[in-house]
């Protein structure tokens, strides 16, 4: 797997072509193309209603486009166009080669099971059968998302929200996915807890060379986190470029605005 | 006013038809739950409506029925079962596994071997073995079209979690010829290795749920696992009070206030003809008779 991730990385992970996304009269996402290479982390910054989450779940092949294509490359190298893949392969995809964190764990997590089962679930689901292997994973993930190996076998509903989120993350990270969508993945937390998440996610994203694609209406967390930021409005991308450029240079009568709505520091 | 008459076995012919042409799909599909049209019966759910429906479906006038609930011939369950399709069918009905060409069971599989011929007919509750796991109905079909089950694993490993041990000691689920999981109805796990490669045909009905689904005779089962925790089966560490069994799954019965109890097998008609044939445990069992109306 690891030469095969050599052979790649100037090959793109995942292809946007022509994305579109049409409820009826409203057209969620308009002409969306774009690449991402591996161990890159794109941002899609915006205001609400402006596309994100329908462009996340497009890109992540939960929702049909209207019109246009995604395309993945495979484990084997072969990029394959995401509609023609079957549901059965689509999903195994989502649950070994794909993560997803969701802004509300509850949606992402097994609330009612032990945090243990719910890292061990997306093990179990690719055939490990031997109780003591499963074990040993989970504990290892859950002391590297810094959750008190002490509590593995207590259920999500009595983690604090961090904790939470971060047993998400070691969920979906388990399999070593080579791709994380993210949305919103620090909404709903308070700031310190936030920093420390964000400071997580870039470690295990740099140490696992993850590429990555977070959905965020916080500047900071594209800031942090990403190496690209594509700047969404009405439904179209406006604005794309590094970061660092587009956070810092604005080109856009609406980028410029959502940069100067923070609160200086 | 004429008294009210019933066709034979009580359901209606269509009925029938649409029941067997749901039986005749599940035994083509091992372990499938097949959708029926279940009927109102009378008698409340939760008491066999699923099972008593199988059972009128597949009778005949030369059938011999038997039902057990919890292993036992003579529960009300089981008698009033009897009764109805004696009244309604006028089959012959007997207590006597070997005997009986359809048994219809609740939380038991008869310790006697089961030959071929017979039919084994199950009272099923709640037929998805994923359903604690997975509340949606869309999700668990889509589970099973694509066998997609390590939810399963997470039951037994959250039960190893918690107990050391895989505790699920009923509805211990199965996999079914290699491809669907299915819930054996809450019979105990000490009867899941009968099921598999059984010579009889296994038929299941849920009547609330409404889903019917089978095993076909010489069919492998297979009880779901860890490689470190393999399947064990359960049963009390005792012989049978009443016939000296040590390979039967055992009820315990207690017997006064200060803690006393025996064990006794759960399937009346075994302990019965072991008795008869002259095995005897520590009690003796006071024969029973009905005091006879005067």
């Amino acid at each position: 797997m690891s030469e095969a991730s050599h052979l790649d990385n100037d090959q793109p992970l995942l292809v946007a072509d022509g994305l579109a996304k049409n409820y009826g009269q409203l057209a969620a996402c308009r002409d969306i193309s774009f690449s991402l290479y591996p161990g890159e982390v794109l941002a899609i910054v915006g205001e609400s209603g402006s596309g994100k989450s329908t462009l996340l779940q497009l890109l992540s092949a939960q929702l049909a486009p209207s019109a246009g294509r995604v395309s993945y490359r495979m484990r084997d190298g072969v990029l394959r166009d995401l509609a023609v893949l079957g549901e059965a392969e689509r999903r195994f995809l989502f649950r070994t080669d794909w993560g997803f964190v969701h802004q509300d764990p509850a949606q992402g997590l097994r609330m009612g099971v032990s945090a243990g089962a719910n890292v061990g679930e997306r093990l179990m689901a690719v055939g490990w059968n031997h109780y003591g292997k499963i074990r040993d994973s989970a504990s290892t993930w859950l002391e590297r998302v810094e959750i008190d190996v002490g509590r593995i076998d207590d259920a999500p509903k009595t983690y604090s929200g961090g904790m939470r989120q971060r047993l998400q993350i070691a969920r979906n990270l388990v399999t070593e996915p080579r791709l994380v969508f993210m949305d919103e993945p620090t909404g709903g937390l308070d700031v310190s807890v936030q920093a420390r998440l964000l400071d997580l996610m870039r470690n295990l994203v740099s140490e696992l060379g993850l590429a990555a694609i977070v959905v965020t209406h916080d500047l900071a967390v594209a800031r942090l986190l990403s190496h690209r930021v594509m700047v969404m409005k009405g439904g179209r991308v406006i604005e794309t470029g590094l970061t660092d450029q587009v956070l810092d240079d604005p080109r856009e009568p609406y980028t410029q605005l959502l940069v100067s709505s923070i609160l200086p520091p | 006013m004429n008294a009210p008459t019933y066709n034979f076995a009580y359901l209606d012919e269509q009925t029938k038809r649409m029941i067997r042409r749901a039986i005749l799909k599940a035994i083509a599909i091992p372990g499938y739950q097949v959708p029926f049209a279940s009927r109102e019966m009378p008698m409340p759910y939760g008491w066999g409506t699923g099972g008593v429906q199988v059972t009128a479906a597949i009778l005949g006038p030369d059938d011999v029925l038997k039902v057990i609930d919890q292993g036992s011939d003579d529960t009300t369950n089981a008698i009033s079962i009897r009764k109805f399709f004696g009244k309604t069918a006028g089959v012959a009905t007997t207590t006597s596994t070997t005997d009986a060409t359809v048994i219809q069971t609740r939380h038991r599989i008869p310790e006697a071997e089961l030959h071929a011929g017979q039919v084994l007919v199950y009272q099923v509750p709640i037929p998805e073995p994923l359903r604690f796991l997975e509340p949606r109905e869309t999700e668990t079909r889509r589970m099973h079209a694509l066998a997609e089950y390590g939810l399963m694993h997470v039951k037994l490993y959250e039960d190893i979690a918690r107990f050391g041990h895989i505790a699920t000691a009923y509805a211990y689920p199965v996999k079914v010829n290699a491809r669907y999981v299915m819930d054996p109805s809450p019979t105990p796990k000490f009867d899941n290795p009968k099921m598999d490669n059984c010579a009889a045909l296994q038929l299941f009905g849920a009547g609330r749920e409404k889903r019917i689904y089978a095993i076909p005779p010489y069919t492998t089962v297979v009880s779901l696992d860890f490689e470190d925790h393999p399947f064990t089966r359960y049963r009390f560490d005792a012989p049978c009070a009443l016939c000296g069994a040590d390979n039967s799954y055992l009820d315990e019965i207690v017997t006064d206030d200060r803690g006393g109890r025996m064990f006794v097998c759960s399937d009346t008609d075994f302990c019965e003809q072991r008795q008869a044939a002259g095995h005897h445990g520590t009690e003796r069992a006071a024969p029973h008779k009905e005091k006879a109306h005067v």
